[in-house]
Order: structure tokens, then sequence, then C-alpha cells
């Protein structure tokens, strides 16, 4: 009995493999003629990420500045800011930024653009925790040191500080660019024509959703793995030189 | 520049509190230009927060402090042109471990003295050579021996070309073969009419190179004598139990 019902376990995933593989009958010579539209979405996808990652990490310095700042005001404002976004997801975020911008503004604003203000304002919030913990994590000595020497406080954050608390959190700050990489597939929902919308888009002209789908699918696998990899070697490199 | 008995710090009923815990008690003493203190006492007894008050890295809580006559103390005072010209040296270096020992030393002049990169450059280098480093400009301070590290640290404060050198517990993170490397460097500084005020537990080198002693105890300056007297014949008890302790 029991031998028995191992031996039926056993078979029965291998039959619904068979059973699923004999359905699949995958096709990809039905959009063929529509790869090279979809795989023109990598540029979008990249574009965004890239803007999206830099300014981000521009706001997300200067927010991180705030919370570590003796002026009340900047620090509530750095800690609420980051709270907020923390606390809603960011395709609420996205959307309230994206309908709401024209009504607020009567500017039309892009899918595209509205995709890295909302990315740029949540990733900031997001890396501005990580930056201030590199700050924290760098010797008060370093600080004391260029204060005796009389640099003043941006020189000494800049010049510094900073690059000492980057180094660390370079680790992080990969994971987070791969985290908006990954994210970024959300401005498909409003109109922006990146890697899935254009598999959707694709799909709802072919009927086929399943190869526009995969094909996305293994596009972002591969940019997640380049971009997990180069930073591997740029920690690497960066650990020799210290 | 360098009239004989002009004073160049003057601290006058200096408190120092950090929270109920009393550290400095009204300490008021007068350091003439060109003179060596050597602060010593048993440990906690203030001698860093002491120092740390002379280039404002604590603020006092109350009494005032004035360096080459200028109040430092004044809230209206600008911080970093004080410090400027008081250079300070740390007991674990504070290197900056991104940038090699050249750009360390020529850091500041070039940030906050204006300097142009070949003066700061040609500065560092005659530095380097004072302390006898020359050859490891273009290595980064990881690469260096603590007693060489310290000797950077020196060149680099003293690149701002300050009238006032403090020194906290320069020696005390070296491994006992560095040491005097870095006494003979501090030695040849105080020789060149630095006024210094350095906290030390190497008692050869303040009988040596100190014109006086302050022995600090109880928040207080409890002797203030040159070295000869000091280590002779110390007035107070407490010295006397110190010096016992220690010699
Ligand atoms: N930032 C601070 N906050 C609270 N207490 C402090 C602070 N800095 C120093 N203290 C306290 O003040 C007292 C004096 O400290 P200080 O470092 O000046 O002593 P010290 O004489 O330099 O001692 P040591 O020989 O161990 O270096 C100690 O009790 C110390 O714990
Ligand atoms: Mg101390």
């Amino acid at each position: 009995m029991i031998l028995n019902s191992a031996a039926i376990n056993f078979v029965i995933p291998i039959g619904v493999c068979n059973c699923l593989l004999a359905q699949l009958d995958l096709d990809f010579n039905r959009i063929a003629p529509s790869i090279p539209y979809i795989l023109g979405g990598i540029w979008i996808t990249l574009k965004f990420t890239l803007l999206s990652a830099i300014f981000g990490f521009i706001w997300g310095t200067v927010l991180s500045l705030f919370k570590i700042s003796s002026i009340k005001p900047l620090y509530w404002f750095g800690m609420a800011y980051t709270s907020v976004f923390r606390g809603t997801p960011l395709l609420v975020t996205l959307s309230k930024i994206y309908f709401d911008t024209p009504q607020l503004t009567g500017y039309e604003i892009s899918g595209f653009q509205a995709g890295v203000i909302t990315f740029s304002l949540n990733s900031g919030a997001y890396i501005s925790e990580v930056i201030r913990a590199g700050i924290m994590a760098v010797d008060k000595g370093q600080t004391e040191a260029a204060m005796s020497l009389g640099v003043s406080y941006k020189p000494m954050m800049l010049d510094v500080i900073l690059p000492q608390a980057i180094k660390n959190i370079l680790p992080a700050l990969v994971n987070e660019s791969i985290a908006l990489l990954k994210d970024s597939a959300l401005v498909s929902t409003i109109g922006a024509t990146d890697l899935l919308r254009r598999a959707q888009i694709v799909g709802a002209e072919k009927y086929v959703y399943f190869e526009p789908l995969l094909i996305v699918a293994v596009v972002y696998y591969l940019m997640v793995m380049s971009l997990t990899l180069s930073a591997n070697l740029l920690e690497t490199q960066l650990r020799k030189s210290s | 520049m360098q009239e004989k008995g002009a004073i160049a710090i003057k601290i006058d009923r200096l408190y120092k509190s950090f929270g109920s815990l009393k550290v400095l008690r009204a300490i008021s003493t007068e350091i003439a230009k060109g003179e060596v203190v050597a602060l010593i006492g048993p440990s906690g007894c203030g001698k860093s927060t002491f120092l740390r008050c002379l280039n404002l890295l604590e603020t006092p809580t109350s009494g005032k402090i004035y360096i080459n006559g200028q109040e430092i103390t004044d809230s209206k005072t600008d911080v970093n042109k004080i410090r400027q010209n008081v250079g300070m040296v740390f007991q674990h270096f504070h290197l900056f471990p991104h940038m090699n020992v050249l750009k360390n030393i020529m850091y500041a002049p070039v940030k906050v003295n204006n300097l142009s990169k070949p003066e700061a450059r040609s500065l560092a280098m005659d530095l380097l050579q004072k302390v006898d480093l020359v050859d490891k400009a273009d290595v980064f301070p990881s690469k260096l021996s603590g007693g060489q590290k310290q000797r950077v640290a020196i060149a680099r404060s003293l690149a701002m070309q300050p009238d006032i050198m403090l020194f906290d517990e320069p020696t005390s993170a070296l491994d006992p073969e560095m040491v005097k490397e870095v006494l003979d460097v501090m030695q040849a500084v105080s020789e060149s009419g630095m006024t210094m005020a350095v906290v030390t537990h190497e008692m050869g080198f303040a009988k040596e190179v100190a014109d006086r002693i302050f022995f600090l105890d109880g928040g207080e300056i409890a002797e203030d004598s040159p070295p000869d007297v000091f280590f002779s014949h110390p007035k107070s008890a407490r010295a006397q139990k110190f010096l016992a302790k220690i010699l």
C-alpha cells in the first residue's frame, strides 16, 4: 500500500509535466516580426531605470543629510517623507502622480515622465536610509580629523565622509537599482511602452501571450544578472584598492 | 612674530560637563607662545576633554578661551577659522583612508587655504621630507605602519601652518618600537617654536621636551610645574600617588 502510493506520487508530477509540454507547443514564428519591437523596449526600460537611479541617488543623498541634520524641521521632513513612501504601494504613488499632475497643474504628463518622477522620489526614500546608515558607519574620527583641519561641513561631507560611506554601501545601492529595474515594469500600467507593455501590445494583436511574455521574462533576467555580475566585479575591484 | 612671553592660549574659568558629569571645573591658565605643555593625569580625569575644548571639538559649558588674544568661545567666532590655526593629532591617526599620503596632506591646504595644487604639493613634499616619509607619498594609509601613519597625520596637521598643535596620546596606539620615531618628530616640531599641548603617558618625553607639566585631577589642574620640579618634588598628594604608580 505504502509503496504503491509512493510510486503514484512519483508518477503524477511527471505525467503533469508531459501533459503541459504537449499543450505548450511554443510558436515564435507568429510573433517573429514583432520581436524587434519588443526588444526596443529594453532601451526604454534601461533609460527609465538609469534616470530614476541617478535622480533617486541624488535625492536620497540630500534626504540622508536631512536625516542626520541637527536642524529639526529638516530631520522631521526626511523622516516623514521616508515613512510615507515606504508605507504606500508604489503602484498607488505612480497612479497618483500620473493622474493628479494634469488635474493639479494642467500639464499633460507622459507615462514615462510620471514613472521617472515616481521612481526617483520613491527610491530616494529607500536610498536615503541606506546612505544614512553608511554615513553613521564611518568612523567619527574622520569627521573630527576634517573639522580639526578647519574644513567646513560641505566639503567634509562631499570629500571625506560620503566617499567612504558610499563605498561601504555599494552592494546595497546595486540591490536598489536591481529592484528599480524590476519595478520599472509597473510603468506599463500607465501607458509607457517599456518591455512589458510592448509584449502585452504584441500579445493583444496576435492573440498569443505566452511567447512574448517569455521573451520579456528572459530579457529582464539577463539584465538583472548582468547588473549583478558587474556589481560583483566592481566590488572586488574596490576591495583590491583599499 | 613670536615675541617672547606673548600669550598663545588663555583660559578663563573653563567648565565642561557632560549631563550631570562635571569633567572640567574652573580651569584657568595661560600658555605662552612656543611653550610645550604636557598634560598628564589618571584615566578619565578629562585630559582629552580639556584638549578638545581648545579647538572646540567640545563646546565648553562655560568660561572663556582666547587664542592669540581672540576669544574663541564667543558665539560669533568662525570656528573653522580658529581650527585652521590649531592643529590636532589623534591617538588613532584618523588619516583619510581613500586618499593617498600626498592627498591626505594636500587636501586641507587646497580646500581651506585655497592653495594651488602645485603649491600644496611642494608644501606636502617638504613636510614629508621633515617626517622622513618622502618615499611613501603615493601610498595609501592602509599600507603604512602605525608610526608612519602618525607621522603623516602630524604632517597633515602642519600643512595648515598652525600656530598651535594639540596632541592627544599620539603614541598610545603604537607598538613600542615605533614610539620613538613619532616622539622625535614631535620634538623637532617643538624645536621649531611651535606652541604645543600634549596629552601623554610618555614620562620621558614630558621630562625632556615639555616646559611645563599640567597634572589634571578632579577636573582641575591640580599641579602646574616645570618637569624637573614635578617629577622630583610633586607638591600635591594626588600627584605623588599618581607618580608612585607609574614610575
Ligand atoms: N561625549 C561624551 N559624553 C559623555 N561623557 C563623556 C564624553 N566624553 C568624555 N566623557 C566623560 O568625561 C570624562 C573625561 O573624559 P576624557 O576622555 O576627557 O578623559 P581622559 O583624561 O582623556 O581619559 P583617558 O586617559 O582614558 O583618555 C570621562 O568620565 C568620560 O567618560
Ligand atoms: Mg583621553
